[in-house]
């Protein structure tokens, strides 16, 4: 049964006990590194001092197994400045501790993670670019979703939003002026593959350097689609301007999941228990997300491996347009759902309720062979078997050390999957197999993608049974929530689901009104983009393009 | 030739239905050949033709930007299939295309970038702006790195609202561009508040004195006067 929980390695476990942490023997690992420690709503929060990070954190890294660094949320108060390691294990993300790392007003800086955690690197130079944090022994401080020569940062609380800013070319410099860009080898070449390129998918900078035809070195320029999602969030209420903006991280149709990763936040913030008929609905809906994510990573992967704009990549689309249909029947939008409620969903199925369930069972009937047939066309594919197998390889430890999740990390044999090790909705009443390849190569990354479509059909499917025989008088589609959401000041949680791409989370902090205080996306395209470099050191660039088009990134969610 | 055959034209035939003949396939007599009637020859003025012919066969540029690329994807893609109307050739280089559709929120790191492409393409060139984003920033309006519209950058010829608009959205603003394309009209390259200009001919005030060390004089920037947006 693989919705069995993997076994544990018991050498790790301090603390563990049949009913969650117990954080008292935690604290007594750190000893008298904790100064304080806080309640979060997902778990207890150790402050420690600002130039102890690297300490406490391998630490619990090599001691007791917190082999996650999720989320680093930095923020400002009135009176400090704070950054929060959100810390969680492979094994099982239920067992979670946030470190909390205050550090002063007038010279914000603490020591950097990015020595223990490779992922912490690229969530501290957010931090740093978006609040003003310095992290110190930090391997590359720079900012990264803003550019360079921004004044200011804008999520701190004296940002003066209406000060002009002059914004250079300079990262775009002709390579053929400059093209020998390391001292040691004067072969080297220097060439830009974006923002404008199609095989980036979206607005991707990739800076590489080549030796050859093989790539000597690469680093991804992110930032050019960073449209302030947070301080949308930030500046809408919780119950309904908030909901409408989550459609627009991960755009390719995974509305209603990244949707449900803001619903489940806020709904633990605010205590809102949801009726189970409105998370049958929502576990349906959002598994047609997914598949018609993973229809369009598919076919764009295909167009980007053998140029095929005419076979695959028509086929995926074609598979889409029926999911978005049945969709668009059922939240009357194509692409930006706005369907979930906090306390539930918008509304009930539509009538009449019959044939909305058979175009389900059409359309699901039809999925085993056209999934034959793109297996067909694709995995069974010399050309694409050449390309992909062996090529773009991730080991189970880089993925860990990176954050990678979702398809990317269970292509690597790394079982971690959201929906089944931390529950909601209703997944844990179904019957579905989380899927995992080993190979951690482009080949198995595209393989996990197309068996989890087969697996979201098979809960669809249950779901679709299910809401059939519910009982006309007990479809209850949202809970009872007030009008204005006002949470308790200083609740802190941060939340996630399994999105299309992987462990979406959300850290939302209230401060009494009806907007939150702080509002922090952990986007999953985010952690595994920075896998990118590792995959194709040494490779060629048309590998590296197959690994970019392999890892499914999106780059609203990349840089929100 | 036989002599108990009648010769073509002691038929009761008119000169259109001559000019076609019988030997030609009927397949070949398209409607066009039927309108030139009994003459191949067109009068027409020169300009008038080119208009037609650009707007009947459009090379778009393949330039995917946020959530509307996804629809823009859909929209050349099978079932709505853009190409039926002569616009369909999405080009990876911006030297070969005709028409740039906007698709998205544009962010101050990208609307450099993009001026950089639209510059690139010949000319006639003409821009079809999709979705609320790149007509007042839409949802992010509010947003401290977002640009108010694609207008603050490029001059656009035709908007489509929507959040994102829906494919046929898209197909009928192509449409009605190719229909202003065939007869004559496009929006004035203007001046637009944000352009490319090197940093030395930069106005001095404080902000350009501080970044005097950093940039040189004779890189391409850009500079967002934020209160002049609308």
């Amino acid at each position: 049964m693989s919705l069995e929980k993997p076994s544990r390695d018991t050498a790790l476990d301090v603390g563990v006990t049949e009913d969650g942490l117990d954080y008292d023997a935690l604290a007594d690992l750190l000893g008298g590194h904790i100064l304080d420690r806080e309640e979060h709503l997902n778990a207890e929060g150790f402050v420690i001092r600002p130039d102890e990070v690297q300490e406490v954190l391998s630490t619990l890294k090599e001691e007791a197994g917190f082999d996650h660094c999720a989320c680093v949320t930095a923020q400002e108060y009135d009176d400090r400045y704070e950054s929060i390691y959100h810390l969680r294990k492979y094994n099982d993300p239920t067992q979670e501790l946030s470190i909390v790392v205050p550090s002063p007003k007038d010279n914000p800086h603490n020591e950097s993670a990015a020595r223990v955690y490779d992922t912490a690197d690229w969530h501290e130079r957010e931090a740093y670019d978006l609040v003003g944090i310095d992290y110190d022994d930090h391997p590359d401080l720079r900012r990264i979703l803003l550019p360079e020569t921004w004044q200011g940062h804008p999520l701190s609380q004296d940002y003066n939003q209406d000060q002009p800013q002059i914004v250079s070319l300079r990262e775009h410099a002709n390579p053929l002026e400059d093209d020998k860009r390391s001292e040691d080898d004067p072969d080297t070449m220097f060439v830009n593959i974006g923002p404008h390129h199609p095989a980036t998918h979206g607005v991707l900078h990739v800076e590489t350097v080549l030796d050859g035809e093989q790539i000597a070195d690469l680093e991804p320029d992110i930032g050019y689609l960073h449209r302030c999602e947070e301080q949308m969030c930030q500046q809408g209420t919780y119950r309904h301007q908030i909901m409408p903006y989550p459609d627009r991280w991960d755009y390719i149709s995974a509305g209603i999941l990244n949707e449900w990763a803001y619903a489940r936040a806020a709904e633990d913030l605010a205590d809102i228990e949801v009726p189970e008929y409105a998370q049958v609905i929502r576990t349906m809906a959002a598994e047609m997300c997914r598949i018609a994510s993973h229809e369009l990573a598919l076919a764009t992967f295909a167009l980007d491996v053998f140029g095929d704009f005419t076979a695959v990549f028509q086929y995926g689309i074609r598979d889409r347009e029926i999911v978005q249909n049945l969709l668009e029947d059922l939240t009357g939008q194509r692409l930006m759902f706005n369907y979930l409620r906090l306390g539930g969903v918008a509304w009930d199925l539509p009538e009449p309720r019959e044939e909305y369930f058979e175009k389900i069972r059409d359309f699901l009937d039809d999925l085993p062979h056209k999934l034959e047939e793109i297996h067909d066309l694709v995995t069974g594919n010399e050309i694409f078997q050449m390309r992909c197998v062996d090529t773009g390889v991730l080991s189970p430890e880089q993925v860990k050390q990176y954050g990678a999740t979702g398809p990317v990390a269970r292509g690597s044999g790394v079982d971690y999957d959201i929906r089944r090790d931390d529950p909601y909705g209703y997944y844990d009443e179904l019957d579905w197999n989380v899927v995992t390849e080993q190979g951690g190569d482009n080949f198995s990354r595209v393989l996990v993608r197309l068996r989890e479509v087969e697996e979201s059909a098979r809960i669809i499917e249950q779901c679709v049974d299910l809401l059939e025989q519910w009982p006309e008088d007990d479809r209850e589609i949202q809970a009872n929530v007030p009008r204005t959401l006002r949470p308790d000041p200083d609740k802190e949680i941060y939340r996630s689901v399994e999105g299309a791409k992987g462990e979406l989370g959300i850290y939302i902090r209230s401060d009494g009104t009806d907007k939150p205080a702080r509002f922090k996306i952990r986007s999953p395209c985010f952690s595994n983009l920075q896998t990118l470099p590792e995959m194709s050191q040494g490779e060629y660039i048309p590998d590296m393009i197959a690994s970019l088009g392999s890892l499914d990134i999106v780059l609203g969610e990349v840089d929100r | 030739m036989s002599s108990d055959q009648t010769p073509p034209a002691a038929r009761d035939v008119s000169t259109q239905e001559a000019r076609m003949g019988d030997g030609a396939d009927d397949r070949f007599n398209s409607t066009l050949r039927e309108a030139f009637g009994s003459t191949p020859f067109i009068l027409t003025k020169f300009d008038k033709f080119m208009n037609w012919v650009r707007g009947s066969s459009m090379f778009m540029l393949q330039f995917g930007i946020a959530c509307c690329s996804i629809e823009m994807i859909h929209t050349y893609a099978i079932k709505h299939d853009l190409d039926r109307f002569g616009s369909g050739v999405p080009r990876a280089s911006p030297r070969q295309a005709d028409v740039i559709i906007v698709p998205g929120t544009i962010v101050s790191k990208f609307a450099p970038r993009m001026k950089r492409v639209y510059d690139q393409m010949p000319e006639p060139k003409f821009v079809v702006s999709m979705g609320s984003c790149t007509i007042s920033g839409g949802p992010f309006q509010e947003g401290y790195n977002v640009i108010k519209g694609a207008e603050e950058v490029i001059p656009v010829d035709i908007h489509v609202p929507g959040c994102p608009p829906r494919p046929e959205a898209l197909i009928y603003g192509v449409a009605k561009l190719q229909e202003r394309i065939a007869e004559g009209e496009s929006s004035p390259v203007t001046v637009k508040p944000y352009e490319l200009e090197q940093f030395g001919d930069l106005e001095q005030d404080e902000l350009v004195d501080k970044l005097a060390s950093e940039i040189d004089e004779e890189d391409l920037v850009m500079r967002y006067n934020w209160n002049d947006s609308p």
